[in-house]
């Protein structure tokens, strides 16, 4: 029963409604940083990616490069340097991947239903059955580890949990009246896909695909540091720490920063959806229990 | 002084998410005495349901108690600590909600949340407590008192559980009960029995009562008092006789016009002679998955006429509006529009049949996408069915806005941006784009208020007469059915009970269950709810819920009239009688209700 | 609801039938074969010959799967490529480290946890609500090597009160055993709890939103009252679930927390195998992590459907 206009209406734009905040600003600013690094990152280091420039392996921030040297006397911060484009390159690749077969499959499921919706869920749920990390070393000790089977096997491990969400979405937006009204006019199925589900689900998408994007980060993070990810000479995080764990008893922060930089992207990237799906939250009746 | 509760000065603070406190209860002062029955009425924005929270000190979440008084047996609870007046609910003051499905904790045994808050409050063990909850769902007329405690709340029926909300209110013996829109969500053959079990309880035990409510009808049955409401303001004030017989405010006689009067007390519209009927639905057996909710529905909508469908929830009618719009394929049976017979799969079917049968939802909110503009809402159908683009379509949104009242700047805006009588309004200009000959209302006012919904019901009049479009009105509010149907169609349990012109299916003679139906629409007349409470057939009545997939007659089991032997086990044969009358009964026509 | 449990249970033995299938075929999607990708570059086809013939390669895909299978359930988990020994061997060994390992976490984590998240949801939104929300978004955000190597470094490395590798021997008393598992069960603790606690408090907040905690409200029953006795039981459908996701979260944990620390557990020998392409070794451990995995999920389910009184006590 509602025929007042409520004071602050959700317009069209996923975006609108939202305050900035502190923590907004500040997770921003760091992704905004290593993203930016990432494109300009081969131009600013200061040494070669695989380039050894000190005899003095595990030298301590300050000696030899300005962030110390690794295991065999390369710069720490330029591998850093390099390491931000791998690292993010990689997640963003399987991410959009993930996407791209989640989302056309969850919401193909979705409207279609059927025998389609049912084959597809089954044969996701036969891989969700599986641990992820043990769904990705079965299938790099199968085929080796490459780029390309890296990147296909997570992308294919994340695209399930894509799926999963993009169904849900669709399965509750799909019985929204809007939805009926279009189906009751005679719409085709790519007009209901694109025109009046995907709109309305944009906002938990967007969240989604952050979420992802973090997850893929520590999974591929995890895998390089089990030596199964990146190999060598390449530049990335997670290996980088797999290098030089070694060096922690000898003083040396090379293995601590890769992994505070994968901790600050993160972070960042968690803050900022959970930033995102702040608007949702209200009081509980519990609180106004205290007022 | 014999105030229980006086409140002085109310103000009530709201923000919407994210935003900031806006004022929704202004400086609302009022009281209420041992025994007395105040009701808080007005449409939804009022802030009824607010104050009667603030009466127990307590503002919902995104609210809060901005100012004024709250004087409860002489304190005022706005000064205690919120520990101390956290102790005073369910003790002092006490609470019963609109939907007792939903406000029993399914987790839990009836009995248990029954007598909980006194148990937590120290006002005896468990064993006594639980003895005098006994008592009290005796006293409320519910099958089962000894029983009814051990059973979880998804066991019970939705008008038992209603009456059970009203023992655990009355269980910690408060001083002051707030009723908060309690018998809104029951159907009107379930709100007799609930209504008057809160009536002789608060009677009973002397009680002071607050009751929510948007209902006039209902308030004339319960109330001593009642205060008018609106945007969060008093209008007026005054005792029941007074406010219905007198009322001194504009607003409150507009609220009291746009009350219908009783179904069978209208002049109904002659019946048209037509042709071809533009629907014709034959047989028609549907349902979910294994669920069959209609089964052998038959029926015809004439050219330019309106055909209300009427019935309580579940019965059916939103599926029977699904089944012609082939949203929910019908398993048997045949549909014919304008004479052809119609594929019952939305996907076979060809784009002209759709066109001329469109669909306007219950919900007028959700049926707009809200990520569209209104210009784009109505300009689509356009597109698809006439090929309508550019400056063209433009004109012709332009134009279809006006034709339901709205101004031709709304085709800029967003749908949260309107209000929802305009959103509906909007619904109806979608459906019109197609240029139907028949559109489909599904409970199209049922979610308005009474002021707004009185607008819409005339607009679709004078769309009637003007573009000779036909509607299958689908409601459960049977005045308003009664108020511009040509003819009725009763459902019950998924089955035909009753059909024919507006003037036969109001007057006698009656099938049993329509008879029912029409004696329980509440009126505006005090003393209404004692006389037809005590009848047999809302004894009857009050005994079984709706069966469905029933062998016999659905009805059989609440039917004061029933043939035991026959009614359960055979299906009651189709009498035609005069005047067009068409009635599922074994009974024989002299023997129906008349 | 017998009948939904006994189907729930066959829908498990489906499951695990079919993980079994995705085991096994996973290898039979390679190009070549597998005795191709042992023997590498350098192979001859007479030495091809001679180890297709011993792995059995010759025969139908479905015979081996069949044998395979029936090896597993007998507890032949066939013989490693790399080392020429028998599976089981290799693994019996090493499966309690990894096993004390698991059980030590979760028996902190999960009671932690689950009181961690219910103090969480009865504050919700006070400063403590907060402070624990941040933290625990840090938490969840963060690797479980960077959670270990800091760990390591202030406890091993600078203070030198806890030992970095995890290796027990027998005749450990109980203090030897703490200095040596500390760390790592810690690590693994610390990457479920931040999540469990999240997804406890959620559960439990998303109730609060419901009309009959509402109604509880205003009875005057205090917060404590509130949580525990109506919302909590009304949650631990979604607990459950919650907490056998994330035990068999840990399986990730536990590689990552075995490496970091130098465990001699499973999934050591798993990686390890994963590196030199041992594959019956590789189907062996993805059996049974998979099979504990299932079983998990199968054992949340079930209490799930005991915990929902509408299926326990019908209309």
């Amino acid at each position: 029963m509602s025929d007042a206009t409520d004071p602050i209406a959700p317009r069209a734009s996923v975006f609108a409604g939202l305050r900035l905040t502190w923590t907004a600003i500040i997770a921003g600013s760091v992704l905004l940083f290593w993203f930016t690094l990432a494109l300009i990152g081969p131009w600013i280091a200061p040494h070669g990616e695989a380039e050894i420039i000190s005899s003095t392996t595990f030298a301590p921030i300050g000696e030899g490069g300005i962030l110390g040297t690794d295991k065999l006397g390369r710069d720490v911060l330029s591998r850093l340097i390099y390491g931000v484009r791998t690292t993010m390159l990689l997640a963003l690749v399987t991410t959009v991947i993930s996407f791209a077969c989640g989302v056309t499959l969850g919401f193909a499921a979705a409207i279609l239903k059927g025998w389609f919706d049912v084959i597809v869920s089954r044969i996701v749920e036969a891989f969700m059955a599986f641990p992820s990390t043990l769904l990705a070393l079965v299938i790099i000790g199968v085929f080796g580890t490459s780029i390309t089977v890296l990147v296909l096997t997570v992308g294919l491990v994340l695209s399930t949990g894509v799926f999963r969400v993009s169904r849900a979405l669709g399965y509750d937006v799909g019985v929204m009246d809007f939805v009926e009204a279009a189906r009751a006019r005679g719409e085709g199925t790519w007009w209901i896909l694109t025109r009046e589900i995907l709109p309305n689900s944009m906002a938990p998408l967007i969240a989604e695909f952050g979420l992802r994007f973090t997850f893929s980060i520590l999974f591929l993070s995890g895998l390089s540091f089990l030596g199964l990810g990146v190999q060598e000479p390449a530049a990335d995080w997670g290996l980088m720490v797999q290098e030089n764990v070694g060096g922690l008893f000898l003083g040396s922060s090379a293995a601590l920063l890769p992994a505070a930089c994968i901790a600050s992207l993160t972070i960042s990237m968690n803050l900022l959806v959970d930033w995102f799906q702040q608007r949702q939250q209200g009081e509980t009746v519990l609180e106004k229990i205290d007022q | 002084m014999s105030d229980i509760l006086s409140i002085r000065n109310l103000r009530v603070e709201g923000r919407p998410p994210g935003g900031a406190y806006v004022p929704i209860v202004k400086d609302v002062s009022l009281s209420v005495r041992k025994g007395e029955v105040l009701a808080l009425i007005g449409e939804s924005g009022s802030g009824k349901s607010t104050i009667s929270l603030a009466a127990m000190g307590f503002a919902r979440p995104g609210c809060r108690i901005a100012g004024g008084e709250v004087w409860l047996n002489g304190y005022d609870i706005m000064k205690l600590s919120p520990r101390e007046r956290h102790a005073l609910r369910g003790d002092a003051v006490s609470y019963v909600a609109q939907s007792a499905a939903a406000s029993f904790n399914p987790a839990l045994r009836i009995g248990r949340q029954v007598i909980e808050a006194p148990l937590w409050h120290g006002a005896g063990d468990a064993a006594t407590l639980t003895a005098q909850a006994t008592e009290l769902y005796r006293k409320l007329d519910l099958p089962n008192p000894e029983s009814v405690g051990h059973r979880f709340p998804h066991q019970v029926s939705g008008g038992q559980l209603q009456r059970l909300m009203a023992a655990m209110a009355m269980s910690c013996g408060p001083d002051l009960l707030i009723l908060d829109e309690p018998t809104t969500a029951l159907d009107v053959t379930t709100q007799i029995e609930v209504l008057k079990a809160f009536k002789d309880i608060i009677r009973e035990q002397g009680t002071a009562a607050i009751y929510v409510t948007h209902d006039l009808a209902v308030v004339a049955q319960v109330a001593d008092r009642i205060l008018v409401l609106k945007d969060g303001e008093m209008v007026e004030e005054g005792t029941t006789d007074a406010i219905l017989h007198n009322p001194q405010h504009d607003y409150t006689r507009k609220l009291m016009a746009a009350v219908r009067p009783a179904p069978h007390l209208v002049d109904h519209v002659a019946a048209r002679d037509a042709d071809v009927p533009v629907l014709s639905v034959q047989n028609v057996t549907a349902g979910y998955g294994t669920v069959t909710i209609l089964s052998d529905v038959s029926m015809e909508v004439p050219r330019a006429s309106v055909v209300g469908v009427i019935g309580e929830s579940g019965c059916g009618k939103s599926t029977l509006a699904r089944v012609v719009a082939g949203l929910t394929p019908a398993r048997e049976g045949r549909i014919e529009l304008n004479g052809k017979q119609v594929e019952a799969e939305l996907d076979a079917r060809p784009r002209e049949a759709l066109r001329d049968c469109q669909m306007v939802f219950q919900m007028a909110d959700t049926a707009l996408n809200p990520r569209q503009r209104i210009r784009d809402i109505l300009g689509r159908p356009l597109q698809f069915y006439h090929g309508m683009t550019g400056r063209k379509q433009a004109d012709r949104v332009a134009e279809l806005l006006d034709l339901v009242d709205l101004p031709a700047s709304f085709a800029s805006r967003y749908p949260a941006e309107l209000s929802g009588g305009q959103k509906q309004r909007v619904n109806l200009a979608r459906a019109l784009a197609a240029d139907p000959r028949i559109i489909l209302c599904d409970e199209v006012t049922s979610a308005l208020d009474t002021v707004v919904a009185a607008g819409v019901i005339e607009l679709l009049k004078s769309l009637r007469d003007r573009l000779g479009v036909a509607y299958m009105f689908i409601s459960h509010d049977l005045s308003t059915v009664a108020s511009f149907a040509d003819e009725v169609v009763v459902l019950y349990a998924g089955r035909v009970v009753e059909k024919g012109p507006s003037k036969a299916v109001f007057q006698a003679p009656w099938h049993p269950y329509t008879h029912l139906l029409l004696a329980s629409v509440p009126e505006m007349r005090q003393g209404w709810l004692e006389g037809v409470a005590d009848t047999a057939e809302a004894r009857a009545a009050s005994t079984g819920s709706v069966q469905i997939g029933a062998k016999g007659c659905p009805f059989a089991n609440r039917c004061a009239k029933v043939i035991t032997g026959t009614c359960e086990t055979v299906a009651p044969p189709v009498r035609d009688l005069p005047g067009g009358l068409t009635i599922a009964c074994h009974l024989p026509p002299e023997a129906l209700p008349a | 609801m017998f009948r939904i449990i006994l189907r729930r249970l066959l829908q498990g033995l489906l499951t695990l039938l079919l993980a079994s299938i995705i085991i096994f075929g996973a290898t039979e999607i390679l190009p070549g074969d597998v005795a191709e990708a042992v023997l590498g570059q350098n192979r001859t086809e007479e030495a091809l010959a001679t180890l297709r013939e011993q792995m059995g390669l010759d025969r139908p895909a479905i015979v081996r799967y069949a044998d395979w299978l029936g090896g597993m359930l007998q507890g032949d988990l066939g013989t490693s490529l790399a080392t020429d020994r028998p599976v089981a061997d290799m693994i019996g060994s090493r499966i309690w480290n990894t096993l004390r390992l698991a059980l030590l976490a979760a028996a902190i984590s999960v009671p932690l946890s689950l009181a961690l998240g219910l103090w969480a949801a009865m504050r919700a939104g006070g400063a403590v609500d907060k402070t624990m929300a941040m933290t625990t978004l840090a938490l969840i955000a963060v690797p479980e090597f960077f959670i270990g190597l800091v760990l390591m470094k202030i406890f091993a490395v600078e203070l030198g009160w806890l030992s970095a590798t995890a290796n027990t021997r027998p005749y450990y008393d109980f203090w030897q055993n703490f200095r040596a598992l500390a760390l790592p069960v810690a690590t693994l603790s610390f990457a479920v709890l931040a999540h469990m606690m999240r997804m406890t408090r959620s559960s439990v907040i998303n109730i609060f939103t419901s009309a009959y905690i509402e109604m509880a409200a205003l009875k005057g029953l205090p917060k404590r009252r509130l949580v525990l006795r109506h919302a909590l039981p009304n949650a631990l459908s979604p607990i459950f679930t919650v907490i056998a996701l994330n035990l068999s979260y840990m399986v990730s944990g536990v590689i990552i927390v075995e490496t970091v620390f130098g465990v001699p557990g499973l999934t050591r020998l798993l990686v390890d195998g994963v590196s030199l392409r041992d594959i019956p070794l590789i189907q062996a451990c993805a059996m049974i992590f998979g099979s504990v995995y299932i079983l998990l999920n199968l054992l949340a389910d079930i209490l799930s459907i005991l915990a929902n009184p509408r299926l326990r006590y019908p209309k």
